[in-house]
């Protein structure tokens, strides 16, 4: 169905560095890991999750090409908003263009950037390893924790994505884990405990951020001409959040509560 | 307890007084104080009142008997028994005031728009005393006629006050106004020259019209009950005293902004001072602040709809220019500069006074965090970059209007409103004819380059340049014209007479349209721009084939042509002679007159299409920043400083959920924003922290949001008192988000 990175050729590691594919860049990313992050949405995923809300990255030949150094250049004018913050790889999965990827946070790391990939873990450890030692931070979507759920929301179980964070647990890198909240889906109170427990061991988990499912992705669905398959769900009340968050509170201490208008 | 003296006491040196007293606050907001009952029913009263000048199509009442001076009208309250710190403009609040000198031909159509008929004395007086409007129209020529018609240069204050002076006006609670009078006169007794020239001879009559205007302030503060030829005692007195002063500036020029100064460090000196010698508490000191910044948020003017199609929302930029570093390297954050920022706690968001924080990322850190948390509570803050400030106004410069820097009381400006680059490049390509203004021949008759099929770049900026020569000579001249005439029929005597005898002067030019005449340019650089001609033969629409840079996402390739304007534009300003030997200067600020211009200009070649707004300010075209905050900021931290020293405006508006995911997050990257903007040479930031549907609401609903206040192009609204298409304009603008 997928092979790692189709669009990752290796032109140059000196200057020009290595080519890939982005869909695009946010210079002021502030929901995806500490602080103002840089994040880059790299073009391609293995994952058709039913919720997603960036469908126009799915295609490995969609987006743009890019080398790892212009990227190098274009975030490092903008060190001086990123003091708080870092780089971000993002997607699509990062992860499908392993090489492009790895040489972009490791430029950014000596660069002095703090660096995060946001990810599904969709692909076996042994293929993303050194990907993931070029991070700071995982920020790593954990779709569903039950394997046939995985399978029907994304296509895909989740053997990779939980060999991956075991793979960090053994290397003592930072995870937060992220989680879409889907109304009776996932945002099930028995589902939700279920991940707390399987999750309480992992001292590599810093935060869990529950993210509830929203619409505003809806409109790419229908650019692409897909009819977005959860059109008719809704999206959790602040009550529903709330009653999730508070299985999580171990981690995020109340930090993480969506905040109320001002002060 | 005493001041530690200095040069002050002999002297009129207020930066002086301010440096050997003042005293750094490095904690945070704990000591703040919530408001009396006193202050909650006088603030009350005044909502009341303001309900019912809204239900009065904005306004409260017309004084149109009594022409306004320092002196003319009786002591007014808003109620007596409960206002800590006294004065109004007239008899009652929100009452409005004429001020004919001017222009009387504007008292006529202010009257008329709102039922009013013109008194027949004051009629009667200016048929024989001519005013600042007459003036100019007697002078300007046919071609500056035929400009500001054709809206290529615009909203220039030759109809109503220049304002952007800033009186010093801490020199009267600190020395008196005995001393100062005392001061004007010796100035004027040592006026020696060898000349007695027309320079000469105007000087000497300001300064007679200075002490004139001393003398009537103590009058006016008389029938208040004050005595204020002596210096302020304390606190209360301090704040009382510098308010009068500041009033009699308002009773008689309507300025176009009235700003106050930097003035909080400064009274904090009294306020420390009182608290230690157990003179006052926290609780009276924040209740005089509260009760001293009610008085500023309800200063009127009168002023016509089409000033208000310029201007909207009623501002008066009563603009307050708290923290900065001083130069000896302490910050000047005191525990008054919390106090004010505290009155959007204690009496809910406003507009007025224009609360301007001089940002460094020196400040210190609980100052940083406080001012963050009142951003994204109320939306009324904005931020000025001081490192790149004090490096050419010392630590005691203040912001008139919205981004203008000037010393205080050493420095003072002749406004000279914007011209329309957007427009110019319009009259470049179609030969100095304005499609907008019936093809008529406005600029000089050049080549006419829409006749092509392609626009080439080189050519376009050939006919740019010689369009620019010429705009900027007529440009001068006719600023020239305006305050010549405004300091002979209208001269501003108490402001002038809180300013040293010799002051610097700036000639404060400006221009509209950035980011259209950037992205245009690019377009015809980088893509293929196709002129399509109307009925005269002249490009009224434009085809762009291909993509092109656009300014706004960090792309050096358009960001250049934004720098390289700007620079251009300046260096042809200061190529000519301006009024009393001032200093061209440039700003790149619109407030909301972008919608008014770009009402008037036709489409462009980046797209827009004829009548939409521009961008106000220096921001980029609404959405073609499509690279997150950074790299829109990014953008405008590269237009230089040193070619705008009049200011480079700024707005940037926020979803709250896009600023981070929790309180605490969200205060910290404002933060590092503020800190990345002002380190990358940013100079001004208005920073909204909004819900798009929560306008739109207030849109319907206005009822529902008497205090909703936005932070537009350098000063702040009442959201529900702007125009229509402005509030549509707002709501329009580039709100950052991702989700």
């Amino acid at each position: 169905m997928w092979s790692t990175g189709p669009s990752t050729t290796v032109s140059d590691s000196g200057m020009g560095g290595i080519s890939g594919r982005i869909h695009s860049w946010d210079s002021f990313g502030t929901l995806d890991g500490p602080g103002i992050r840089f994040v880059v949405f790299l073009q391609g995923c293995p994952l058709r999750c039913r919720f997603c809300h960036n469908p126009d990255t799915w295609h490995p030949n969609g987006g743009r090409s890019i080398t790892t150094a212009e990227l190098e250049k274009q975030i490092e004018s903008c060190r001086n908003f990123l003091r708080n913050g870092g780089v971000t790889l993002s997607g699509g999965e990062p992860l499908m263009q392993p090489d492009f990827s790895t040489d972009l946070l490791r430029r950014c790391r000596k660069a002095g950037f703090h660096t995060a990939l946001d990810t599904a873990g969709s692909l076996p450890p042994d293929m993303s390893r050194e990907t993931i030692d070029a991070a700071d931070l995982l920020l790593l979507d954990l779709k569903a924790l039950d394997p046939e759920l995985c399978r029907e929301l994304t296509g895909q179980d989740n053997q990779n994505e939980l060999a991956t964070l075991e793979y960090c647990e053994r290397t003592g890198k930072e995870v937060w884990i992220r989680h879409v909240l889907l109304p009776d889906i996932t945002l099930r109170m028995d589902r939700l405990a279920a991940l707390a427990a399987y999750l309480k061991p992992f001292r590599c988990v810093r935060r869990v951020e529950l993210l509830p499912f929203h619409k505003m992705g809806e409109f790419k669905w229908r650019e692409l001409g897909l009819e977005p398959p959860f059109a008719g769900l809704r999206v959790p009340t602040p009550g529903e959040r709330a009653a999730a968050e508070a299985l999580f509170a171990d981690w995020n201490g109340g930090e993480n509560r969506p905040s109320g208008p001002g002060t | 307890m005493n001041f530690s003296k200095g040069p002050w006491t002999e002297e009129v040196n207020v930066r002086d007084f301010i440096q050997r007293n003042y005293t750094p606050y490095d904690g945070g907001k704990e000591f703040l104080k919530p408001p009396t009952e006193r202050t909650v029913s006088l603030w009350r009263n005044l909502l009341d009142r303001m309900a019912l000048e809204r239900q009065r199509k904005g306004v409260y009442d017309i004084d149109e008997k009594t022409i306004s001076t320092i002196t003319s009208h009786e002591a007014g309250y808003i109620d007596k028994d409960l206002e800590q710190i006294v004065g109004l403009q007239t008899d009652e609040p929100l009452k409005r005031a004429i001020m004919p000198f001017g222009g009387i031909r504007l008292i006529y159509s202010e009257l008329e728009a709102y039922g009013r008929k013109m008194d027949p004395t004051v009629e009667h007086v200016f048929r024989y005393r001519k005013t600042h409007n007459d003036g100019v129209f007697d002078v300007y020529t046919d071609e500056m006629k035929r400009v500001r018609h054709g809206g290529l240069i615009t909203g220039l204050p030759d109809s109503y006050g220049r304002g952007r002076i800033i009186g010093d006006y801490r020199r009267v609670p600190l020395y008196g106004v005995d001393f100062l009078i005392q001061d004007k006169v010796r100035a004027k007794n040592e006026m020696v020259c060898d000349i007695m020239d027309s320079g000469k001879i105007r000087q000497r009559e300001e300064l007679a019209e200075q002490i004139k205007a001393l003398k009537e302030l103590k009058e006016m503060a008389a029938k208040y009950g004050f005595d204020i030829s002596r210096p302020a005692e304390n606190t209360r007195e301090a704040i009382q005293w510098l308010y009068f002063a500041y009033l009699a500036a308002v009773k008689e020029q309507n300025g176009a902004a009235m700003s106050i100064g930097r003035i909080s460090t400064f009274l904090d000196c009294y306020a420390e001072r009182d608290l230690k010698d157990g003179v006052f508490t926290e609780e009276q000191i924040q209740e005089f602040v509260d009760h001293f910044i009610m008085k500023l948020r309800i200063v009127r003017f009168l002023r016509t709809p089409a000033y208000d199609e310029l201007f909207s929302g009623d501002p008066t930029w009563i603009t307050e220019s708290l923290g900065g570093m001083s130069i000896d390297g302490r910050h000047m954050v005191t525990k008054m500069s919390y106090r004010f920022l505290h009155t959007l706690v204690n009496l809910g968001p406003a507009p007025e006074p224009n609360l301007t924080v001089l940002w460094s990322p020196r400040l210190p850190e609980n100052f940083k965090r406080f001012c963050a948390e009142i951003s994204i509570a109320t939306s009324s803050i904005q931020y000025e970059n001081d490192d790149l400030m004090r490096a050419k106004f010392g630590d005691d410069y203040g912001i008139a209007c919205c981004v203008s820097a000037m010393k205080i009381g050493k420095q003072m400006q002749f406004f000279g409103a914007r011209v329309n680059l957007a427009k110019a490049l319009l009259y470049a390509i179609n030969g100095g004819r304005d499609v907008k203004c019936n093809n008529e021949q406005i600029g000089p008759a050049i080549r006419m380059l829409c006749q092509s099929e392609v626009l080439h770049y080189d050519e376009v900026m050939q006919n740019f340049e010689e369009i620019t020569d010429w705009l900027a000579k007529l440009y001068i001249d006719t600023l020239n014209i305006i305050h010549y005439m405004h300091d002979k029929y209208c001269y501003e005597r108490i402001e002038m007479a809180l300013h040293d005898e010799e002051i610097v002067r700036t000639m404060a030019g400006g221009i509209a349209g950035l980011s259209v005449l950037a992205d245009s340019l690019s377009a015809i650089k980088y893509a293929k721009v196709h002129p399509v001609l109307n009925e005269a033969g002249l490009a009224a629409e434009f085809v762009t084939e291909g993509d092109f840079p656009k300014y706004g996402n960090n792309d050096d390739r358009v960001d250049r042509i934004a720098v390289d304007i700007v620079k251009s534009f300046h260096r042809k300003l200061s190529r000519h002679f301006a009024y009393r030997n001032s200093r061209p200067t440039l700003s790149i600020l619109t407030i909301t007159s972008n919608v008014m211009y770009g009402k008037k200009t036709a489409s462009t070649p980046d797209g827009r299409k004829s009548g939409e707004p521009f961008a106000p300010g220096a921001n980029p075209m609404h959405g073609r920043d499509a690279s997150g905050a950074v790299a829109s900021l990014k953008s405008v931290a590269k237009l230089p400083y040193d070619s705008a020293e009049d200011g480079i405006s700024c707005t940037f508006s926020i979803l709250p959920d896009s600023l981070g995911k929790n309180q605490e997050d969200k205060i910290s990257n404002l933060i590092a924003l503020l800190d990345g903007y002002f380190t990358e040479g940013g100079h001004h930031l208005n920073v909204n922290v909004l819900q798009r549907e929560m306008l739109l609401d207030a849109m319907e609903h206005p009822e529902k949001y008497p205090q909703l206040t936005i932070r537009v192009s350098g000063y702040a609204v009442n959201f529900i008192k702007l125009t229509r298409e402005q509030q549509l304009d707002v709501v329009n603008r580039t709100f950052h988000n991702r989700f």
